[in-house]
């Protein structure tokens, strides 16, 4: 009952928007843009005829090989950062220049390298994600309070567990709080890219039904979907910071 | 059960300590020194700022001394080891670990009995049963004990505590003295308190080492020797802690 109660109002505001919407529609009587009906409508045409999927399942693969490239990428070197000093202060400065390029601004890059095909959207995704997964990471590693380093001091324990037990896990918040961004940036970057050269993906989808055709019905049905597959990356990526040995971060 | 065994165990040599200030440099420790015999329990008790804590660190090995040495059994220190746990007022025990994580921190993973180790030491500081548990849903007196029990796992021959019991509410930090009274009956550890609170230092030390206000100096030295259990309410423990307070320049009128 305490669950549905604080979800209510958000439900209220959307059935409004979309009440809102559909007035609009038929008084301007607009005959290109769509009501929630015809949107209804066309999203099930497509989920039906299987292309929906496809379209969804290669933007997700897209975003999940960019994402996991950066993961693998960032994480290590913003350890490496935050815990050595010549590092930082040697790569921080190049990290910080690349950092505010809108990885839109990468594209005709992209497609020089990597061509029309996977490798580029994956690149551009990779791009995109990996800076704030560093930035993240080595501040998360700056942060760690000194008490628990003396602690660690203290017990003289080898390197190794010194960094298995102490350095990741105290910089693990932070990390996933990095990963969260950078998911984030990737979804918003895969249905940019896709819109540029590929022929699918969400964002071809939506370019595609614009130029066949002005079926503003799918454009509308490829944004939704967009939206809610976003929320549940989102969602998982919030599953992560619930683990009982990252959550003292998040406490308060 | 307080009985010096004689053999000294610490021995502070002409230790001095100074910090760059804005304006030439703060001296905090002038000269200091003393010794520690084995298994005594000193408490060093000064006003605020007045270097204690920059002692401790010293003794502990985290700081280095301008001029002047500790030496623990005749050798000097230059670093923290885990034959002397520093346990601060803060706490250090890791928050993304469980408390039997914590105590199996200090222990070599190649250790073949750590794991009962952790179980008995969890046991031994009333901590059986919440092994399982991150610190987060401890409660403070709690993670206290987990402190303390991860600190005496690994057998350390020094503890220094740096007012060890100074955040919690005063009856809890009076049931943790009681607790570390307990444990110290049971383990025979070497200890050096620091604390601004008198009446704990005459709860629990065999000794009790006044501070001069920065740069410290050792300025009155005082043997405990009533029996435990204490009770501080005591005359002979009041008188003492008068005298103590007048050191410390407080005159107390009832």
């Amino acid at each position: 009952m305490k669950k549905l109660g604080s979800v209510l109002p958000s439900i209220i505001v959307l059935a409004v928007v979309v009440v809102i919407w559909w007035i609009a529609v038929l008084a301007t009587e607009s005959v290109i843009f769509p009501t929630p009906l015809q949107v209804v409508t066309g999203t099930m045409e497509l989920a039906r005829d299987g292309t929906l999927w496809e379209h969804i399942g290669a933007s997700l693969f897209r975003v999940a090989a960019g994402f996991l490239i950066a993961v693998v990428f960032a994480i290590p070197l913003g350890l490496w950062m935050g815990w050595v000093h010549g590092a930082f202060v040697t790569l921080n400065p190049l990290f910080q220049i690349l950092r505010p390029i809108s990885p839109i601004a990468w594209i005709p890059i992209a497609i020089l390298w990597f061509g029309v095909g996977n490798a580029s959207p994956i690149y551009l995704i990779f791009i995109a994600s990996v800076f704030p997964m560093i930035v993240q990471t080595t501040a998360g590693v700056h942060t760690i309070e000194k008490r628990f380093l003396r602690a660690a001091e203290n017990f003289a324990v080898p390197r190794g567990k010194l960094f298995r037990q102490v350095v990741f896990p105290a910089t693990l918040p932070q990390i996933i709080v990095g990963m969260r961004i950078g998911l984030g940036v990737a979804w918003l970057v895969v249905v940019a890219a896709e819109m540029i050269a590929l022929r699918s993906g969400l964002g071809y989808m939506i370019i595609d039904s614009r130029n066949a055709g002005n079926r503003y019905d799918l454009v509308i049905a490829g944004m939704i979907i967009i939206g809610l597959i976003g929320l549940a990356l989102d969602g998982s990526m919030r599953m992560l910071e619930g683990m009982k040995n990252v959550r003292w971060r998040y406490a308060h | 059960m307080h009985t010096k065994t004689g053999a000294t165990k610490i021995n502070v040599q002409n230790v001095r300590k100074g910090f760059p200030a804005d304006k030439g440099r703060l001296e905090v420790i002038d000269d200091l020194n003393f010794d520690v015999a084995d298994g005594e329990f000193v408490a060093i008790v000064g006003p605020s700022g007045c270097g204690k804590t920059t002692l401790m660190n010293i003794m502990a090995g985290f700081l280095a001394p301008d001029t002047g040495a500790v030496l623990v059994d005749g050798k000097a220190r230059f670093q923290p080891n885990s034959k002397g746990i520093l346990i601060t007022q803060q706490g250090s025990v890791f928050p993304w670990l469980t408390v039997r994580e914590n105590l199996l921190f200090g222990l070599p993973d190649e250790m073949p009995n750590r794991e009962a180790l952790a179980e008995e030491y969890a046991a031994l500081v009333g901590l059986k049963g919440f092994e399982n548990n991150y610190p987060h849903e401890l409660s403070g007196g709690m993670l206290k004990r987990a402190e303390i029990a991860r600190a005496l796992v690994v057998k350390p021959e020094i503890l220094y505590m740096d007012e060890p019991f100074s955040a919690l509410d005063a009856l809890m930090s009076l049931r943790m003295q009681n607790e570390l009274l307990r444990i110290l009956g049971i383990e025979r550890h070497t200890v050096l308190l620091i604390t601004h609170d008198v009446e704990e230092a005459i709860h629990l030390a065999d000794r009790i080492l006044v501070l001069s206000p920065r740069p410290a100096r050792i300025q009155a030295s005082f043997d405990v020797t009533l029996p435990h259990p204490r009770r501080v309410s005591s005359p002979e423990a009041q008188a003492l802690r008068v005298a103590i307070l007048k050191e410390l320049g407080v005159s107390e009128t009832v």
